[in-house]
């Protein structure tokens, strides 16, 4: 005896996709910069890495079970890749209770307290990074150099390309002799957070992420081509004070947040239209603050400041309509 | 190759009958004819129980206007004058005629013979088309000899034949201009008398190239007759999309037509039954349904007499498999669920798709993570995930606000989802209900 | 020291011409009003459910002012004795209504309306209304999405998941209309309360033939027009396959619900009979709990649709 028909209306067929297939190749797209990191900063990134991400995870877990008691959302693949993401965002030799600390604040303030995925207005991994930021400036602004593959907390810092492109910038020329080359920024040869200073390997991701259409060019095509602009032009004003664009986009956590970080599905716009302002922001706001603000790097508060400007952007930024122009 | 601009999604083509040739279906028992099988006031039966038919007798009348006749397909008795329900889901009235042997009205010219020329003057032409009931065979049922008379003020110049055919599954249309080219390029030639145009766009996709090069070889030496290959997207055989990609104009929001833009747009079937009544005297009587599905043991194109009851085709096709989840009348894209195999086929039933449970099964729907894939998706360049939102909280003046009445519910949004969100399910109904708030405004002006 | 002196006499200073000028402003903006809307709207219930037809409870008391009569206003879900105190304050007269109560006229549980379908669309009757999206044969009855539970501003309506029907809290219940009006079949209907909460309905909705409401329902109504013969008061009238009891001319007599073929009259409320025939009681007025009953029948509506 055949089974009741199912008279539910059109479609009836689906292109079997699911947020879980998004979020793997979201992973999978966070791998080269993962492998980067551990090739670069050894045991501390591995350390890093694993409380993040179990962290992460146990409070997504324990909000979801046993304060709110609704069925575990951890399947969903969204809290592993807030906690990669944040852990990205940190350096190689952070205590592990403010890591702890950070995830807490990503998960429980940044995503739960909103209602979970698909109702977080600010990005969860850049609402503890910068939580951890204001809090623990002193830590969160040591980066370890790169190479030393069994140190963690007793790992010797120095100055970040970053750094060294702000006291170029405040008059300090001395330290452009101390600017790696460009072909070091590019690979990652540098210090900084884990995840943001290889650009190869995230350039990898960003090519995964497009291939498999989980993410459209627009976002980070249109920070990059902002940021290159404004900080172009300052180069050509001055080139002494003000380096040249190509280090902006391979230093700081420019391209990480641009493919990884922006491109986040809940707090980015739902447009092309609306993308590419968001991405124009970013990219001014980011320039702004690393040459006119006081800290170092600006993305994490730019992008935090451009989503608070999604919702705008969506209700301005419409689509264009079928049969617009003539009407 | 030519291709409409805004949105799109390239489903599975699964044109497993792509290369089967059109089988005739043996007559029905009984025949069964819902007096609402076209877009429009319902038909009027003109015959009542124990009349004798014939194939091709009258057996309603137009209810108005914008309406159709409908012809019997059988020959035999008028059992009863009932009602159905059919693909609408929706309980109509509807003619039912016991069959017994197969009359043909005399003056229906059966055979193959070729007629070229067409001597009619266009009211002529105009009457024989409303005369044999002739509605749109692409699904829509538009009365095709309302179509043919576009509102004076709108000046056409182009008329684009629809061979497209993008749902998946579906062949009828594909097989149709395999097998009767040249009756197609007649009824063509008609059309544009009828019009008063001189230029014809035959638009197929690209998956079809035996039906393009036998369609380009046959109109190479017509003049005014060209045929364009079109780029292999869903939903390509829309209306507004065909226009766009052969034109390249779009035609605006309802309520405005796409006479508005110059063009007038006819599935191919219409066209080929365009040729039978105007030239054979035949009305719209049978028609080609794709009986199809992953499961199915013979799927095949048939010609089917109108009113025959689905059932009928699911027998020739080797039975409704095991694992049916869903019988659907049209393709997986926009087709309509049948609630069981009694509903008879009619004008609109381009196939019988059956998708197996383990497809057709819907997953749990989950929280929208604004992925905005549907907004890419959206062909009208809508916004799906806010329109839907809109109509779960009833807020129509929203959705009015952001296009709804333009969508085309073709279901792109639907099925590239990855939350499964039942995002048509709720635009239909706010679609529902703002037309009927903005009829009513338009009632007060 | 005396910085801090400075601060405390400028910031006290400031805080204090601001406070003026906010009690200058808002005596000066003061929107007049008539004391009594704000005297009824602290009597109404405050739910702002629409019931009365206004946009919420303050905008019906403004209407109350207004009005030179209490002629077509109604707070039907507030008590008569506040009616008639917002009369007092109005210093018009009020009628006193019907009270009524809010009556799900279908019968289609699990075990009476066997499921032949499966619609595993959006969760709504309003669009499953739209394509005949009901699980059943029957394509009038309940839905069973919950539309009327949404809409109730009162609680007073929930979805018994065993019986796939929503049910009524006859106490809770103010009779404010909000789940008739989004029911799309609908099968809410307001019915007067009458003397003790009793009342008589035919609890189908059904307008199909006999045979094919019959097929889809063990309980629906085939149109036989047996009610309609048997009532000494005329109350029953057939039309389209469907019996109606008017709820004006009923006199609660129950002789059609003995006579009713297919058990489809409902009568709420009174005491069983003392007679050999089956007592029949309404569908439970809170939903029972989900042990022990069997799956096929639950217990409350053994009675109602036990077929001879």
């Amino acid at each position: 005896m055949a089974q009741k028909l199912i008279i539910s209306t059109s479609p009836h067929v689906h292109c079997g996709d699911t947020i879980e297939r998004n979020m793997r190749w979201v992973i999978i797209a966070l791998l080269p910069a993962l492998i980067a990191s551990f090739m670069y900063f050894g045991v501390g990134s591995l350390i890093v890495t694993a409380t993040s991400v179990a962290s992460c995870l146990f409070f997504e877990w324990f909000i979801t079970r046993v304060f709110l008691k609704k069925p575990s959302t951890l399947a969903d693949g969204s809290a592993i890749i807030t906690g990669i993401l944040l852990a990205f965002n940190l350096p190689s030799n952070l205590p592990l209770y403010m890591i702890v600390v950070g995830a807490l604040v990503a998960i429980g303030i940044g995503k739960m307290a909103f209602g979970g995925l698909g109702n977080n207005p600010f990005n969860p991994a850049l609402v503890g990074r910068v939580f951890l930021l204001i809090s623990f400036p002193a830590k969160m602004t040591s980066w370890p150099v790169p190479h030393q593959l069994t140190a963690y907390a007793d790992a010797v810092t120095g100055a970040t390309p970053m750094n060294l492109i702000g006291q170029i910038a405040g008059g300090n020329t001395a330290a452009a002799d101390q600017l790696p080359a460009l072909k070091d920024l590019f690979l990652g040869n540098i210090g900084g957070c884990l995840g943001e200073v290889s650009a190869l390997a995230l350039l990898i991701g960003f090519v995964i992420l497009l291939w498999r259409k989980v993410i459209t060019w627009h976002i980070p095509v249109t920070i990059f081509a902002t940021v290159a602009v404004l900080t172009g032009i300052m180069w050509l004003i001055n080139p002494v004070l003000y380096v040249n664009p190509l280090y902006h986009l391979c230093s700081g956590g420019l391209m990480l947040g641009a493919i990884f970080m922006a491109t986040d599905y809940v707090t980015s716009p739902m447009t092309a239209k609306g993308m590419v302002w968001y991405g124009i922001g970013i990219g001014f706001l980011t320039v702004v603050i690393r040459y006119f603000g006081s800290y170092p790097e600006g993305m994490s508060f730019a992008i935090l400041l451009m989503n608070a400007v999604t919702p705008l952007i969506n209700n301005w930024c419409k689509p264009k309509r079928f049969g617009e122009a003539v009407k | 190759m030519n291709t409409f601009k805004i949105g799109g999604v390239h489903p599975e083509p699964n044109k497993l009958t792509a290369g089967k040739k059109i089988e005739t279906l043996a007559l029905p028992r009984q025949a069964v004819f819902p007096l609402s099988q076209h877009i429009g006031a319902p038909a009027v039966p003109c015959v009542q129980k124990g009349d004798l038919v014939k194939v091709g007798t009258r057996i309603a009348e137009p209810g108005g206007f914008m309406s159709a006749s409908i012809h019997s397909s059988v020959s035999g008795k008028v059992a009863k004058i009932d009602s159905v329900i059919d693909a609408s889901g929706v309980r109509k009235p509807a003619i039912f005629i016991d069959v017994e042997g197969d009359e043909w009205e005399p003056s229906i010219d059966r055979s193959d013979k070729l007629v070229l020329q067409c001597n009619y003057s266009r009211e002529e032409i105009i009457e024989r088309i409303k005369n044999a009931g002739v509605v749109g065979m692409g699904g829509a049922c538009f009365p095709t000899h309302v179509k043919l008379s576009p509102p004076k003020d709108c000046t056409i110049d182009t008329l684009i034949i629809n061979a497209v055919e993008c749902e998946p599954y579906l062949t009828a249309d594909h097989r149709l201009m395999l097998e009767h080219p040249d009756e197609i390029i007649i009824g063509i030639k008609i059309i544009l008398k009828v019009l008063g145009i001189e230029r014809a766009v035959v638009g197929i996709e690209a998956n079809k190239p035996d039906a393009i090069e036998l369609m380009i070889s046959k109109t190479t030496m017509v003049s005014g007759i060209e045929v364009m290959p079109l780029k292999m997207k869903y939903p390509q055989g829309g209306e507004k999309q065909l226009i766009e990609a052969v034109t390249g104009r779009q035609v605006p929001p309802p309520p405005a037509l796409p006479a508005s833009v110059g063009c007038v747009v006819q599935n191919i079937g219409t066209v080929f039954a365009i040729y039978e009544a105007v030239m054979k005297n035949k009305p719209l009587i049978e028609r080609i349904v794709t009986v199809t599905g992953k499961s199915v043991t013979n799927p095949c194109n048939l010609k089917v007499r109108m009113g025959t009851p689905v059932s009928q085709l699911l027998e020739y096709a080797g039975g409704m498999p095991e694992d049916t989840g869903k019988l659907i009348s049209g393709g997986p894209m926009m087709g309509r669920p049948l609630l069981d195999a009694s509903a008879p086929v009619s004008k609109g039933t381009s196939g019988i798709l059956m998708i197996p449970q383990s497809e057709a099964a819907r997953q749990e729907e989950r929280n929208c993570i604004r992925c905005a894939k549907c907004v890419q998706a959206c062909p009208m360049g809508l916004e799906p995930y806010l329109l839907a939102t809109a109509s779960e909280q009833s807020d129509w003046e929203l959705a009015e606000e952001n296009w709804i009445m333009s969508c085309i519910e073709c279901g792109c949004c639907q099925s590239t989802c990855p939350s499964r969100r039942p995002l048509l399910d709720w635009v239909r109904l706010a679609k529902n209900r703002v037309g009927g708030i903005i009829r009513a405004r338009n009632a007060k002006k | 020291m005396s910085f801090i002196l400075t601060a405390v006499l400028v910031l006290g200073a400031s805080g204090l011409v601001l406070g003026l000028v906010l009690f200058a402003v808002s005596r000066k903006f003061k929107v007049e009003e008539d004391p009594r809307v704000g005297q009824i709207t602290e009597l109404l219930p405050g739910a702002n459910c629409g019931g009365c037809g206004f946009p919420g409870c303050a905008a019906f008391a403004a209407a109350c002012v207004k009005a030179d009569s209490m002629e077509g206003l109604k707070c039907s879900a507030c008590k008569s004795e506040v009616m008639q105190q917002i009369a007092a304050i109005t210093g018009h007269a009020v009628e006193v209504g019907v009270e009524k109560v809010a009556v799900v006229r279908c019968a289609g549980t699990c075990a009476n309306r066997p499921g032949t379908r499966v619609n595993d669309g959006a969760r709504s009757c309003a669009v499953r209304a739209m394509m005949n999206g009901g699980d059943t044969d029957c394509f009038w009855g309940c839905l069973g999405c919950g539309d009327c539970v949404s809409a109730c501003k009162f609680d007073a309506i929930h979805m018994d998941p065993e019986t796939g029907l929503p049910v009524v809290d006859q106490e809770a219940c103010t009779a404010c209309g909000a789940c008739a009006k989004a029911c799309p079949r609908n099968v809410i209907e307001l019915r007067n309360r009458n003397k003790l909460d009793r009342r008589v309905y035919v609890s189908c909705v059904n307008k199909d033939k006999g045979p094919v409401a019959k097929k889809a329902c063990a309980v629906g109504c085939i149109g036989c027009g047996k009610c309609v013969k048997i009532c000494p008061f005329e109350a029953i009238t057939l039309e389209n396959n469907l019996a109606y009891i008017d709820p004006e001319k009923c006199r609660l007599c129950r002789k059609c619900v003995d006579e009713c073929p297919q058990h489809s009259i409902v009568a709420v409320n009174f005491p069983p009979k003392k007679s050999a025939a089956p007592v029949v009681e309404a569908p439970s007025e809170q939903p029972q709990p989900a042990a022990p009953a069997p799956a096929q029948a639950p217990q409350d509506n053994t009675e109602l649709n036990e077929n001879k």
